[in-house]
């Protein structure tokens, strides 16, 4: 049994399929642009998704489902940045705990909700720009989540390196106590965007039960995804667009993966679910050895390798993972 | 060691701050379980029931206590030299894996105790290749072993899905349920009233003096700690902190496998995709609770066993999620590492007189 590959409808689903995966990923990058970790987005992204939904359910509204889940994500950042910034804990600690504590209280708030009927995001083709051969119903032909992730990856970008209040996140980032002395707040400043990211997350975990997979459940679907963002962050080198690439390719892959379950029945489904995570890994660990000095000094005089390397390097934020604290 | 006035001051503090955490979870969980609309008192009473109503669910309690306690061992080890060996969960499943193949080719002979205690091995060395290869690509290829562990748990999870569904699906019908139940000479023995196995409990205790002996007396300890509060200077002093990594991590990884080993031998008796029941990621909440310190590791395990075996109840009992206890759990840690922020804020030296 063959499935025939088109090459639109491939495309097409890798860019809805990927709005959870990009949302996250780009919330993701502007908190660690800002020097905060958020690690717990694997379980806010499920704790958002179940709250949207719930809240979708009751209100019949999906606008309130969205802004509740964008809230949920908000709320556990804002634990993360808190007893990071002002308690001076562990932020990989209590991401993680969080992590673990906001998955399971997703499954166990949501579970009278399971399996049911909610309501779902509508397609909203745009006029005109969907009649473009092959872009148009690649890029223009889903649904206002869809435009809303492609808006924000420019919007990131525009925002982080063209304006002065992008400029104050790198900086505070990148050198908290020259920020400080500039008079800029880094504590302020950096929960600031870790809500502002979590925002974000809250909007992935909304996409996820309103629109890629509707519904609510345990498994809901969503799991591991928060993981995968997390690392797309570090294989994107903090750039919101590469990030965004990152995102696509690894909803290439899923989507790849529902091809190859065709091509393969005889496998189960969970082996291709996993399939990311080797890659994931293998890019990380290509990532980690082209900032090997020794790596680095045998390509030198050899400039195709020097313009690969390129697209893999990609430096942390100099203060991420390290609370600054004014004397 | 004196009792001085400061020294009783500092114990009624930390018995206060443990009363705060726990009130403050118990307010916490009493709204979840409102808004969810569920009796709070009742869901609380089926959980003691269910853990430590009779000596069948102690039992239980005891059987989650153990791959618990052996992956929280493990954990001490990478803790103490600064790692963050997520990937425990994924050691555990390969220990399981490792031994579910021993006993598989020993189904067939009559030596029955050889092939256990060589099933034993294999889950160590199992777990141990899968933490090792995490270590490596931290120590060689720079790669954070939060994403290498995670990721090589994921990938474990393939392998044991793939290996249920093909080259050990039961004979029939491959499905979720695992593998074909192994025959029960090839069984970790039992109290047959309880159906506790004494050698995976004795296996778990020896685990625990073992650890505690070795970060307490001996050198690798030492060394484990100096790297950990300061990898330069160790280096500066001769120490290699990528090997002393890699060593913590094989610690690490060999203690999740025989947990993982225990869970096939001792409990399931056979390989299923949910061998390793979350316990390894549970075991580092657990070693956080109890501030990296090897003798409240075992008793803060023991209170995590009760409140995962308790809550199985809920789902029968209220139809609510079992998902309470995880919710307990976080939020416990939580709130402790929130009181113990509070504490030190106040900047208030807690160590006692000498």
């Amino acid at each position: 049994m063959t499935i025939e590959l088109n090459f639109t409808i491939l495309f097409a689903s890798v860019i809805a399929g990927a709005v959870p995966i990009v949302l996250a990923a780009l919330g993701e990058t502007i908190t660690e642009k800002a020097g905060l970790i958020n690690l717990s987005l694997d379980g806010s992204i499920l704790l958002s998704a179940m709250t949207a939904f719930v809240v979708a359910f009751e209100t019949d509204s999906l606008v309130m489902g969205f802004v509740s889940g964008a809230a949920a994500g908000a709320m556990v950042a804002a634990v993360v940045a808190v007893f990071s910034i002002y308690l001076g804990q562990s932020q990989v600690a209590v991401g993680f705990v969080l992590t673990l504590m906001t998955r399971d209280l997703a499954y166990f708030m949501g579970n009278s909700y399971s399996r049911l009927q909610g309501p779902q995001v509508w397609p909203l083709p745009i006029p005109l720009l969907k009649d473009i051969p092959f872009l148009g119903p690649v890029f223009f032909n889903h649904n206002l989540p869809v435009y809303l992730s492609l808006l924000l990856i420019a919007f990131c970008w525009w925002y982080i390196y063209r304006t002065p209040r992008g400029l104050e996140l790198r900086a505070v980032g990148e050198h908290p106590g020259a920020a400080y002395a500039r008079g800029i707040s880094p504590q302020k400043v950096q929960l600031f965007y870790a809500v502002c990211g979590g925002l974000l997350v809250g909007l992935a975990g909304a996409a996820f039960s309103l629109s890629v997979k509707p519904g609510w459940g345990r498994p809901q679907g969503a799991e591991g995804t928060g993981w995968i963002a997390l690392a797309i962050v570090i294989f994107g080198g903090w750039h919101p667009i590469k990030v965004a690439l990152g995102a696509y390719f690894f909803s290439f892959l899923q989507v790849l993966g529902i091809y190859l379950q065709g091509w393969f029945p005889s496998v189960p489904a969970q082996v291709f679910q996993v399939a990311p995570f080797p890659l994931m890994i293998f890019t990380l660990l290509l990532m980690g050895l082209v900032q090997k000095d020794s790596v680095l000094r045998r390509v030198e005089n050899k400039p195709w390798m020097k313009s690969v390397i390129k697209i893999f390097s990609g430096t942390a934020p100099s203060s991420l993972g390290r609370p600054y604290k004014p004397d | 060691m004196e009792f001085s006035s400061n020294n009783l001051k500092i114990f009624f503090r930390h018995i206060c701050e443990i009363i705060m955490a726990i009130i403050a979870v118990f307010f916490f969980t009493t709204l979840i379980l409102r808004l969810a609309g569920a009796p709070p008192f009742e869901a609380y009473y089926h959980i003691f029931k269910g853990s430590l109503g009779s000596w069948n669910k102690f039992a239980h309690v005891i059987n989650a206590w153990i791959p618990l306690t052996l992956c929280a061992c493990g954990l001490l080890y990478t803790f103490r030299i600064g790692l963050w060996n997520i990937g425990v969960e994924g050691q555990m499943m390969m220990g399981a894996v490792f031994t579910t193949y021993i006993l598989r080719t020993g189904v067939e002979s009559d030596m029955p105790i050889f092939f256990l205690s060589l099933s034993f091995v294999a889950g160590i060395i199992g777990g141990g290749i899968w933490a090792m290869i995490a270590g490596f690509l931290k120590t060689k290829g720079g790669v954070n072993e939060i994403f290498a562990g995670l990721g090589m748990n994921f990938v474990a999870q393939g392998i044991i899905l793939w290996l249920i569904f093909g080259p050990w699906k039961r004979p029939g019908i491959a499905s979720m349920s695992g593998t074909e139940l192994f025959p029960s000479k090839l069984w970790l023995s039992y109290l047959s009233a309880i159906r506790l196995s004494p050698a995976g409990l004795f296996l778990a205790l020896t685990a625990l003096l073992m650890t505690a002996l070795i970060l307490r007396y001996a050198r690798i300890g030492l060394n484990l700690k100096a790297i950990g509060s300061n990898p330069d200077a160790a280096y500066l002093f001769g120490l290699k902190p990528g090997r002393w990594m890699l060593l913590a991590m094989i610690f690490a990884g060999g203690f999740a496998g025989l947990a993982g080993s225990i869970q096939v031998t001792g409990v399931y008796h056979r390989l299923l995709p949910a061998i390793s029941s979350n316990y390894g990621y549970l075991a580092l909440l657990v070693v956080m609770l109890a501030n990296y310190n090897v003798w409240i590791a075992p008793a803060v395990a023991f209170f995590f066993a009760c409140l995962n075996v308790g809550s199985i109840q809920l789902p029968m009992m209220l139809q609510l999620d079992s998902s309470l206890s995880g919710v307990i759990q976080g939020t416990l840690v939580l709130a402790t590492l929130g009181i113990h922020a509070w504490r030190s804020s106040r900047q208030l030296p807690l160590t006692p007189d000498q």
